[in-house]
């Protein structure tokens, strides 16, 4: 879809510039991480991450790779900006969510740097909708430090197995419990909602567990209500990661496959409830 | 054809010729200024029809009813075998949907409905006389309804007003602007249709008058609640805009015309 995208006069470039065909690549994403409305972008000539927090203790980021684009140009070494992810969502499936087979929009986005709001052009079946969404400062992201070498448990998990779990959580229930143990329960979701507590076991040996790596028995609590939105992301992928480190932080990696086949990945971490942890 | 005017109106006129019926809502201020007239040929509808007016000369009825009520005595109809509509005069004057259902043994089931209504006396007929065609602008054909109901439903989210500009050239794109984001989607070749002038002749349009644009603001809800209820691509679609006043849409389908009218927003 070649649209002119160089400004009147100004000559300058725009420091991102993406196309994509089928638009619904990106805001299916996006909707996985969408419990806040605002999100910060941060892009590298990698691709793209958006990143939502909550309560300072919740941080989803989805990653959209450089290769998932059609064209993808970042001129500077990263763009940062603050965005309100609702409007960019309205914006991205403005000619609605539903998929016909065959029919799909496409995307250009351009931002032409601090200041400017975020361009995005979209077409379907002729009709062209041509947006400017307005950006803010970046606000500085919690760093989880989260990284391999610290992980005491892992354990990654056929999606599916999870989905019908997480979509029924007692909501009455303050908190999720997550046990992880080399022993007997191995991992084990609970609840402790009004009606009583609940427990979902999964066996180390069952079929949708990929992998098993747990070096501790370690139980961490953690506000299911901060955990529910993750449910997005699990209803649209085909394995999850779950991980947690010494200080009982979570992460949960989701590996999502688009419509063409192409991976991306879409994670959660998450603090532990400050009153209860234990470490046993 | 009640479901889109239940959509569209909570309380309605309905006028009752030998031949036709209409579905009237006046511009008042409690509609938010939007009216609405709706036609249909009583002829493809019924098999029987039977009606006696106030008087031999004024051969007409004008009730007061709330179409969402019509709309949910016509639900029990969906399989039904036969549906009767009397207006009768109990305590107080009825529509009564007599409904007859099939059923496993051989005697029918009936359900009925009694749709209170108002009489409205001859005397304030006039309130309820047909709209003329307003003089716009421009004229145009409206794009898929299908597409311009996800955009309007979309914008929706986004802000209060809607502005639709058109002009001759096919042309018409849809606008919205607030501080957080401005969205416009441009739709072409989609066609102005003819209307012939006073005179009886189409005056052929000057090169000036290509150039010419009509723009409305009008609040998005009203229009949004118009596409909704329209269930079925109709046959025809158009809109006239008279600029910064009111933008007139027409909606043909095979036996039903639907007029709706929304003013600009001051």
């Amino acid at each position: 879809m070649p649209l002119s995208t160089q400004p009147s006069g100004s000559g300058e470039p725009y420091v991102l510039t993406a196309s994509l065909d089928n638009a619904r690549h990106l805001s299916s994403l996006l909707r996985a991480v969408h419990f806040r409305d605002h999100a910060t972008c941060f892009a590298t000539a990698n691709g793209i991450r958006v990143t939502v927090e909550d309560a300072k203790c919740i941080q989803a980021n989805a990653f959209i790779q450089a290769e998932i684009f059609q064209e993808f140009s970042v001129q500077e070494e990263s763009v940062t900006f603050r965005i309100n992810l609702s409007v960019l969502l309205d914006c991205l499936t403005i000619f609605g969510t539903s998929s016909l087979p065959g029919t799909s929009t496409a995307l250009r986005m351009c931002y032409r740097g601090y200041g400017y709001p975020l361009m995005l052009f979209l077409e379907e079946g002729g009709v062209v909708t041509v947006c400017k969404i307005n950006t803010q400062e970046p606000d500085e992201l919690l760093d989880f430090d989260f990284c391999s070498t610290k992980v005491v448990n892992k354990i990654i998990l056929q999606s599916e197995g999870l989905r019908e779990a997480f979509a029924e959580l007692d909501m009455t229930s303050e908190v999720l419990q997550i046990t992880m143990s080399p022993d007997k329960p191995y991992f084990r979701l609970s609840t402790f909602g009004n009606a009583g507590s609940a427990h979902l076991d999964y066996p180390r040996d069952s079929d949708l567990m990929e992998a098993f790596h747990c070096n501790q028995t370690q139980t961490n609590r953690y506000k299911i209500s901060l955990l529910k939105p993750s449910t997005k992301a699990l209803a649209l992928s085909c394995k999850v990661s779950i991980r947690t480190d010494a200080q009982g932080f979570l992460s949960l990696q989701y590996m999502i496959r688009n419509e063409d086949g192409q991976i991306c990945f879409v994670e959660y971490y998450c603090c532990p409830d400050e009153d209860i942890t234990e470490a046993e | 054809v009640i479901n889109t005017i239940a959509k569209l109106a909570k309380t309605c006129t309905l006028r009752l010729t030998v031949s036709k019926l209409y579905f009237i809502l006046s511009d008042k201020v409690a509609n938010g200024g939007v009216s609405m007239w709706c036609e249909l040929c009583q002829g493809n509808f019924f098999d029987e029809f039977q009606m006696e007016g106030v008087a031999a000369e004024h051969n007409e009825i004008y009730l007061e009813l709330v179409p969402e009520n019509l709309s949910r005595a016509l639900k029990t109809a969906q399989s039904a075998k036969a549906v009767k509509i009397k207006l009768t005069n109990k305590h107080c004057p009825c529509l009564r949907v007599a409904v007859e259902l099939p059923s496993l043994s051989s005697s029918s089931r009936i359900v009925t409905h009694d749709i209170p209504v108002g009489v409205i006396p001859r005397r304030l007929w006039n309130d309820f006389r047909e709209p003329s065609v307003p003089d716009f602008d421009v004229s145009i054909y409206l794009p898929t309804l299908k597409t311009m109901k996800s955009v309007v439903e979309r914008m929706k989210n986004l802000s209060n007003s809607i502005v639709i500009e058109a002009n001759l050239r096919g042309e018409m794109n849809l606008k919205i602007e607030t501080d957080l984001v401005s969205v416009t989607t441009h739709f072409k070749d989609l066609g102005n249709p003819p209307w012939a002038s006073e005179d009886g002749c189409q005056s052929p349009a000057q090169d000036g008058d290509l150039e010419r644009v009509a723009e409305a603001r009008i609040d998005i809800r009203k229009l949004q609640q118009l596409l909704a209820g329209q269930q079925v691509n109709p046959t025809k679609a158009l809109c006239n805009i008279v600029s910064q006043r009111i933008v007139h849409f027409i909606l043909l389908h095979e036996d039903v015309s639907l007029q709706y009218f929304i003013p600009a927003l001051a």
